[in-house]
């Protein structure tokens, strides 16, 4: 469906994505992960042709993605971080112009509005809506003209836990339409829960690819014990043996105020490839 | 045309909720309306107020209204968003153009009514004004084009706006003024207003606004060459 390869972007002396090789399937929701800067919204801009890469193919569909046309366009879904919404509008006009291009029945605004949890507010001026209020919006006209494609920079930024389980659900139910999603997130806990494949991008280059699960199977290694005492400070010891003598002595002395073992998951999987967290 | 028609309609939906530019439309027209009302001279000519606010109207209104919506447009990125709906470039300048020149004629036809024309003057009148507001138009596409943002669409769009809605003006007291502002279509229009009610029209006239609406063209074909619509 989606094939990147070797695709490199360079702004000036800034190289941004350096040799980037991908392939995602139909029907699959695929997530990018990485760290602030990394190149994520680079990447979405040259999948949906809004820009040329420096070298390095990308095929979308059997088509090379810089000479994406019309026709493909209307079968794309497209949610960039800049949501593009006229301020002045109503959630309902915004959605209104968009079914007027696609030819869509106006019925299926009020449908998409209440799927995305915005209906109460469809009267209300975009600019006056919260940041995630507006991705919603965004996100439903991404949705409204039943893509074949979704591509999603960023679509539960911003959100609290409910509006996030909401466009999960979304998301999930388009996949059972065979929707190919391309998502970008810092979120690993969304990543794990969605996606079908995940690539951690990193400085440029994909630093780990494949299903979630069997990434944190592969960096089990770590396997430690993480103890918070009452005093402050904070202890990694080895889940093993050696760890017995230590959490002896603080068990006696009463000074464990918490403690886990790490099972693995993509956020610590992420931390260990990159050296650094998730902003 | 469906999209052409869209993006129209979205544009009627906007001005309604958009004073500065609502104000554009209005402004002359209303202040016409008033002065004629109000200020009564001995000496002064017929149509005095209508015949100079047309000619700065002509110069101001579809110029700055023009470059404001293509500037905020592109700002925002909902001009990405529209042309990456299939919306092509010149449905959208189309539509988005039409628009505005369908306003600034219905800003036209007041000021015609507060100037008293009838039957064939009436028509006449629109016929300039249309002339006119097209050859602004350009120019304001040309400006929007090139500005990447609201700002450096205001600061290119306000001195070549005063350019051409203050010298129809200045060249009434000014005789050197009055034989520069000849070459551009804002002075014309208010040359062959004036005329329009005396001694006939001068093809001269209609020719500059041709060429200026020429020139205008070319310089939005540049911009749009260089910059595109993104
Ligand atoms: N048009 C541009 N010109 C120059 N540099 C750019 C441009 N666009 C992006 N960059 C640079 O590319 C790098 C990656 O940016 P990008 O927006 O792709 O990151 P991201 O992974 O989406 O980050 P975030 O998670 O914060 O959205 C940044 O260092 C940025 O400065
Ligand atoms: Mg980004």
């Amino acid at each position: 469906m989606i094939k990147l390869t070797d695709v490199v972007q360079c702004f000036g002396e800034h190289e941004v994505l350096r040799g980037v090789s991908l392939q995602i399937r139909k029907g699959e929701i695929f997530g990018l992960l990485g760290p602030s800067g990394a190149g994520k919204t680079t990447l979405i801009k040259i999948v949906t042709g809004q820009l040329k890469p420096s070298a390095g193919q990308v095929m979308v569909n059997g088509k090379n993605a810089a000479d994406l046309n019309g026709s493909m366009y209307l079968r794309m879904g497209i949610m960039m971080d800049s949501y593009g919404l006229y301020g002045r509008l109503s959630c309902y006009d915004n959605l209104r112009l968009f079914a007027k291009i696609y030819g869509t029945a106006e019925g299926k605004i009020d449908e998409v509005l209440k799927k995305v949890g915005l209906l109460e507010a469809k009267k209300c001026p975009a600019g006056k809506l919260s940041k995630g209020m507006r991705g919603r919006l965004a996100l439903a006209r991404a949705v409204m003209n039943e893509p074949e494609i979704l591509f999603l920079d960023e679509p539960t930024s911003g959100l609290d836990p409910a509006a996030t389980k909401q466009i999960h659900e979304l998301l999930l139910a388009e996949q059972e339409k065979n929707t190919t999603i391309f998502l970008t997130t810092h979120n690993m806990a969304e990543a794990e829960k969605l996606c079908s494949h995940v690539a951690l991008l990193n400085e440029g280059t994909i630093v780990e690819y494949g299903e979630p699960k069997e990434i944190c199977r592969k960096y089990n290694h770590q396997n430690q014990l993480q103890i918070r005492l009452y005093d402050g400070r904070y202890l990694e010891l080895k889940n093993d043996c050696r760890a017995v003598g230590t959490l002896q002595t603080y068990l006696e002395q009463g000074m464990i105020e918490t403690i886990h073992s790490t099972e693995p998951n993509l956020e610590t999987v992420f931390m260990e490839l990159t050296g650094k967290g998730l902003v | 045309m469906r999209n052409i028609k869209a993006v129209f309609w979205k544009q009627i939906r906007d001005t309604l909720k958009n004073k500065t530019i609502l104000i554009q439309f209005v402004m002359f027209p209303f202040m016409a309306f008033v002065m004629e009302q109000a200020v009564v001279m001995e000496e002064m000519p017929d149509h005095f107020f209508v015949n100079l606010f047309s000619s700065m109207y002509v110069g101001m209104a579809p110029l700055i209204v023009m470059s404001a919506i293509l500037a905020e447009e592109k700002e925002d990125c909902t001009l990405k968003v529209l042309l990456m709906s299939d919306v092509k470039p010149i449905e959208y300048l189309t539509g988005t153009g039409g628009y505005v020149w369908s306003a600034c004629m219905l800003g036209s036809c007041v000021l015609g009514l507060v100037g008293g024309y009838q039957g064939r003057e009436f028509a006449a009148f629109l016929g300039i004004m249309a002339g006119g507001i097209a050859a602004s138009l350009f120019v304001g596409a040309a400006i929007g084009t090139w500005s990447k943002n609201q700002m450096m669409a205001t600061s290119i769009g306000v001195p070549v706006m005063m350019l051409f809605s203050f010298l129809p003006m200045l060249s009434m007291f000014n005789e050197t003024v009055h034989k520069i502002a000849g070459i551009f279509y804002s002075e014309q229009v208010r040359i062959l207003i004036d005329q329009m009610g005396q001694h006939g029209m001068e093809m001269k006239s209609f020719v500059v606004i041709f060429l200026n609406m020429a020139a205008a063209l070319c310089c939005f074909v540049l911009a749009y060459r260089k910059c595109g619509l993104s």
